[in-house]
């Protein structure tokens, strides 16, 4: 899939992904040519099943591949015109982009403001201004105000808040989320998106969200890719994709009957335990 | 007469006892961002002491001058030294770059005695010799500075670690270095930090030292010294290499009190630190403030 089947118009694209493939150690190949846009000021989901390389796209767009052993061996990233492929991480969290981590990664031995303080670290703008940033995070977070002890000490919902809220810090033109529903209680995921939902309105900052719960992305996103075994499988826009049978029978259950199990032969194995 | 000598004893103790808690805390530092153990760090003293003493004696620089000229050298000695020895060995094993601070506290002890030679120099006076009385107590005017640049010092450390960008920023490599990474920070450039701010702390206590006792490569022994402040405190924990120090500070003064009035075994100054290394780690393994997951090498 070298192009994307998204029809997009190239001013209001932020981040191309063309056609990369990423090896680990230099042996293992992750990702075998994925193309994706990301447009300005917009949601975009990126689904799929566990080791489809959702994480690895994200790492290697921010860079923290690098920490993994990771490179991009080919094809290019573009951050506003720029190739931004195989560079340091804190180049590219200067640009713009600010990833926050699958599992969180809050520093957990800091208070919440430390935390958010060094969510600003590659600011130059001084004091007072990271100081009203602090505050609209407690804005968007009321909660985590009132928490004045150790990060560590908060509870898991508290926590994404707070990895977003430290992301908000950066002032970054595009946040990429990996899997902020993970571990959270059902009322708390819908909490966290409608503020991730609510962050994108408000600030305009553009998100790419990587999700195992298909249905809620798909909620507030605008656009969404499918990754499958490391490569893109399907993209469109939301409403294709909630409306698409294959979709639906694989990422968003339903009450339909489930007509490939059959297909899939477990059908079998599960009679044998029965 | 005897308990007047304890109390004086004690003094002294809690004066060496900050300046061993300023190293350890310097050891810490390494520690903590770079998981490296630092065996070269009484060469830094050593350094320190000699490039002051070099500055004061040969350029005849006066001390207020020297004093911060041997700082700035350090500074840049440990980011060169950073960039140049360690930054090549990130992502090898620990143990050879363990390895390597010892071959460079060897390397260094050998390069000072071939230009200062190996006999003890005494610097020129900057405090005056004699004992001042401070409450009844003979105290050395050196010693005095001493106790207050250390505590300043760590007052620093704890504003530096609790409200500057870059300490916050070593917390979080401390904390975890990909993380640190994600949040735009450069892992390279805390390490070398943290090897400058060691370099540069520890050669103010090399001066400190090396104005009371003269400047030989003897002040090497205190990164020795230091390792039991660093272990009865807790590898990582930069609160517990002051309070390691302290403790082992006042122990030696008083194995020292002990010896001299009733065991007259001779040396227990010197060993004392060590008997108690060895049974706090047996009751302690991972020291008085030390994280239970520190990887011990």
């Amino acid at each position: 899939m070298a192009e994307p089947a998204l029809k997009l118009d190239p001013s209001e694209i932020l981040l191309s992904v063309n056609n990369i493939e990423v090896v680990y150690d230099d042996v293992i190949l992750v990702l075998r040519g994925v193309s994706l846009d990301v447009p300005k000021g917009k949601i975009v989901t990126l689904l799929g099943p566990n080791g489809a390389g959702k994480s690895t796209t994200l790492k290697a767009i921010s860079g923290l591949l690098g920490t993994e052993d990771g490179e991009v061996t080919r094809g290019n990233i573009t951050f506003m015109g720029e190739d931004i492929a195989n560079r340091a991480p804190e180049e590219i969290v200067r640009r713009g982009i600010f990833q926050v981590m699958e599992g969180r990664r809050i520093i957990e031995d800091m208070t919440v403001t430390e935390n958010l303080r060094l969510g600003a670290f590659t600011r130059k703008d001084g004091g007072a201004a990271i100081r009203n940033d602090i505050d609209l995070v407690f804005n968007y977070f009321p909660r985590l105000k009132e928490r004045t002890g150790l990060a560590g000490y908060l509870s898991g919902g508290e926590q994404q808040m707070l990895a977003i809220g430290r992301a908000m810090m950066a002032r970054p033109k595009m946040i990429l989320l990996d899997e902020p529903s993970m571990g959270l209680s059902p009322l708390l995921v819908k909490e966290v998106f409608g503020i991730i939902e609510k962050l994108c309105a408000e600030t305009g900052v553009t998100i790419l969200l990587v999700e195992q719960n298909a249905r809620m992305a798909l909620k507030i996103a605008e656009f969404g890719y499918i990754m499958e075994s490391g490569k893109i499988v399907l993209d469109g826009p939301k409403d294709d994709l909630v409306n698409n049978e294959d979709v639906k029978e694989f990422y968003l259950g339903g009450d339909k009957e489930r007509k490939s199990f059959k297909n899939l032969k477990s059908y079998k194995r599960r009679k044998r335990w029965l | 007469m005897e308990s007047n000598l304890l109390f004086q004893l004690i003094v002294n103790g809690v004066i060496v006892g900050t300046l061993y808690g300023v190293v350890a805390m310097c050891f810490v530092l390494i520690y903590k961002s770079t998981q490296v153990v630092n065996f070269a760090q009484g060469e830094f003293l050593l350094i320190g002491a000699w490039t002051c003493w070099w500055l004061v004696t040969s350029m005849a620089l006066p001390f207020w001058i020297a004093f911060p000229l041997t700082f700035v050298f350090m500074l840049v000695f440990g980011i060169v030294l950073q960039m140049v020895v360690l930054r090549p060995l990130i992502g090898e094993p620990v143990i050879s770059v363990i390895m390597v601070t010892i071959g460079l506290s060897i390397f260094f002890q050998a390069v000072m005695k071939s230009i200062f030679g190996v006999w003890a120099q005494p610097f020129p006076e900057i405090f005056p010799v004699k004992s001042v009385n401070v409450l009844g107590l003979q105290v050395q005017p050196a010693y005095l500075m001493s106790l207050v640049v250390s505590v300043v010092i760590m007052g620093l450390f704890a504003w530096f670690f609790k409200y500057s960008r870059m300490g916050l920023a070593m917390r979080a490599t401390a904390f975890n270095q990909q993380v640190a990474q994600s949040l735009g920070i450069s892992v390279k450039n805390v390490f070398a930090m943290a090897w400058a701010i060691s370099a540069m702390v520890s050669a103010l206590a090399g001066v400190v030292v090396g104005m009371v006792n003269g400047v030989s490569s003897a002040l090497s022994f205190f990164g020795i010294k230091v390792f039991p402040a660093v272990i009865v405190g807790g590898l990582d924990s930069i609160v517990g290499a002051i309070i390691g120090g302290l403790i082992i500070g006042l122990l030696e003064n008083l194995a020292e009190y002990a010896d001299g009035q009733y065991l007259h075994l001779g040396n227990l100054y010197t060993v004392a630190p060590f008997y108690v290394l060895v049974i706090i780690l047996m009751i302690k393994p991972y020291g008085l403030f030390g994280t239970k997951t520190i990887e011990r090498v």
